[in-house]
């Protein structure tokens, strides 16, 4: 591949103008592309060379600023650090640029990220801290404290993770993989006196951790390598530490677990099912649960199968359990 | 080919909801000549859910199972996404940090054993294709599922986080996975493209996340047979219940009727080197399989 110093790519690049159009549409362009060239680069060419009505967003072009965020073939990318060959190796020749979110376009491939903004907003995400004004010394923290942002303030609020999201494509109220980052960012800081307010807002039904589906997406997608969902598990950790855990079926969910193991080295699929919805909840699954079992697909109480050498799992569990519900 | 020879963590799901699975993968390693010792002391993975609750307790139960494994000297296969990435990410965390390492085998000792990082974790699937190898599973095949359109289902926790995944799965790019094609075509069946093969069934937010959940399982069935599959097939147990149990709620949420017959993996292979419907449990599912 290396030898390989210009190829031919198609482009199919995303066109619509919230003023002008009813709907969207393709242009497509055929160019010989470099081993050095990025995409920003083949938007630059395409606006100056062909079309300069096309609409896009850069500044910094270092993966800094965040702005140039689109979406190359449905993967969320940084259009100035994303090399055309890679791209080439893994989608192939026909290369399709859109905007991060088609709903939100207001021109092209430039969105509205409002939403995306207002959900940042919504987790205060900056330090909240009382301090002198005229401190006689810095405030600083121990690089042992600053290990435990886990590298959550490398993000560039670029939206791709966001835009990614499926669980917040369908639930809007959903506050998203960089938001949360944010939050765990600055509940995590040891000066920070706001996270208990950060955590009573992630902890909420419908906009926080639990509705996450964990399906990954933000942690493959983010050019940053944030890994948004590795915070909000600390998130999730963090409500149950600070004791403001709600009893609701998500968090009985997660709490049943560690009951049914105890129990029986496996998981008992039907207890956590009624432990987590509770006695009436559960009624709303009794026709699933009539077809499963007509299958064999629901194992009785006394047939529950049990881990070999449970004591140990036991003996683990009390000695190495690390929070209370 | 020298035989081949692992440590099964079945999980939970094969032991309870979906007996096909265990069923189906003992079936295939049968047939196969690939011998598998089930890791009996195993205890559940927690699924995703456990490490929100206690993160510590989380890894050192994985840890104690992948022990089972490390004491028979086996490389330890999953059959089930979920299984994977928790016991894979328990893995990496242990060997990347000593610091953990240490404090995990600390309690590990109290029960006499130790965790030293010597056993691979890797999905059934991928044993399969990069063990025994695709050539020589179609030289196998006395069925070829030649008349049918297959939809492959991935399964998040296969392919995403790639950086983690790439260790076991032979490099897959979670953007254009193509194992499960490549098995597919292997038992000469023909694979079905369509968007949402490699994105998520909802499952994890099943409870308290319903309404999300349902969607998700209905797009990726309404997917597959917008683009004429017969039938899915999925490495996924959790995906197998969401897409083989709940259509109804999917449809609902959708307002579309959507249902499909769902393979598991190894049925899939199962029916292509001559199993019978009985030795791979397909009597199991709530979406009838009415094509056999
Ligand atoms: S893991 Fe959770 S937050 Fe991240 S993209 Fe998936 S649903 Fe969204
Ligand atoms: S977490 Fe990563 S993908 Fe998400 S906004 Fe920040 S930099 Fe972008
Ligand atoms: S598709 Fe669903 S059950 Fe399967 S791995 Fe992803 S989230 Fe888990
Ligand atoms: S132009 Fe600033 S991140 Fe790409």
């Amino acid at each position: 591949m290396e030898s390989i110093k210009s190829q031919q790519v198609t482009f199919k690049v995303f066109r619509f103008n919230e003023e002008t159009d009813y709907l969207p549409y393709y242009n497509t362009y055929v160019l010989d592309v470099t081993h050095e060239e990025v995409v920003l680069d083949i938007l630059n060419r395409i606006k100056w060379d062909h079309d300069g009505s096309l609409s896009y967003r850069r500044s910094c072009r270092h993966g800094i600023c965040g702005v140039c965020s689109i979406k190359v073939n449905g993967k969320g990318i940084l259009a100035c650090k994303s090399r055309l060959f890679d791209l080439v190796e893994v989608f192939g020749n026909e290369i399709i640029i859109e905007p991060l979110s088609t709903k939100r376009v207001v021109k092209d491939l430039i969105i509205d990220k409002k939403d995306f903004w207002d959900k940042h907003a919504s987790v205060k995400p900056y330090l909240v801290s009382e301090i002198e004004e005229h401190p006689a010394s810095e405030h600083l923290v121990s690089p042992h404290d600053a290990e435990k942002l886990l590298e959550a303030d490398y993000c560039i609020q670029c939206g791709a993770c966001h835009y990614s999201c499926p669980a917040l494509a369908i639930n809007e109220e959903f506050i998203g993989p960089a938001a949360f980052a944010a939050a765990y960012r600055f509940s995590a800081d040891v000066r920070d006196e706001a996270s208990l307010q950060r955590l009573h807002t992630v902890n909420e039904e419908a906009q926080g951790v639990w509705d996450c589906v964990k399906c990954m997406e933000c942690a493959e997608v983010c050019p940053k390598d944030v890994n948004p969902i590795e915070k909000i598990t600390k998130l999730h950790n963090m409500v149950f530490e600070a004791g403001i855990a709600k009893n609701n079926v998500a968090t009985r969910h997660a709490v049943g677990f560690a009951h049914s193991i105890q129990k029986h080295g496996l998981l008992d699929e039907g207890e956590l099912v009624r432990y987590s919805e509770g006695n009436i909840g559960v009624m709303k699954h009794i026709p699933e649960a009539i077809a499963m079992f007509a299958k064999g697909k629901i194992v009785m109480p006394w047939n529950m199968p049990k881990s070999k050498n449970l004591d140990e799992v036991k003996k683990l569990i009390k000695s190495s359990s690390t929070v209370k519900f | 080919m020298e035989k081949l020879k692992y440590a099964l963590y079945t999980g939970c799901t094969a032991r309870e909801s979906t007996p096909e699975l265990l069923k189906s993968t003992l079936a295939i390693a049968d047939k196969l000549g690939i011998e598998l010792i089930l890791l009996d002391e195993a205890s559940c993975c927690g699924a995703s859910h456990l490490q929100d609750y206690d993160d510590f307790l989380s890894l050192v139960l994985n840890a104690r199972n992948i022990c089972y494994a490390e004491k028979l000297g086996l490389t330890m296969v999953t059959i089930c996404n979920t299984c994977q990435l928790n016991t894979a990410m328990t893995k990496h965390r242990l060997d990347t940090n000593p610091e953990l390492k240490a404090k995990v085998n600390v309690k590990l000792a109290e029960v006499g054993l130790e965790y030293k990082g010597s056993s691979e974790v890797t999905h059934f699937l991928y044993a399969l294709i990069q063990d025994f190898g695709l050539k020589n599973l179609a030289a196998k095949v006395e069925v070829p599922l030649s008349q049918f359109n297959i939809a492959p289902f991935y399964g998040c926790h296969n392919i995403r986080p790639s950086e983690l995944q790439n260790l076991s799965n032979g490099g897959e790019n979670p953007y254009t996975p193509t194992s499960l094609d490549d098995l597919i075509i292997a038992c000469g069946g023909v694979n079905v493209h369509y968007e949402e093969k490699n994105k998520c069934c909802g499952f994890h937010a099943e409870l308290q996340s319903p309404r999300t959940a349902a969607i998700l399982t209905g797009n990726a069935i309404a997917g597959a047979m917008d683009a004429n599959a017969d039938w899915m097939v999925t490495p996924c147990p959790l995906c197998h219940l969401k897409l083989d149990v709940q259509n109804h709620g999917a449809s609902k949420a959708l307002g579309r009727d959507v249902k499909l017959p769902v393979l598991h993996m190894p049925q899939m292979v199962g029916l292509a080197l001559g199993c019978t419907p009985a030795e791979l449990g397909l009597n199991h599912h709530v979406t009838k399989v009415d094509f056999v």
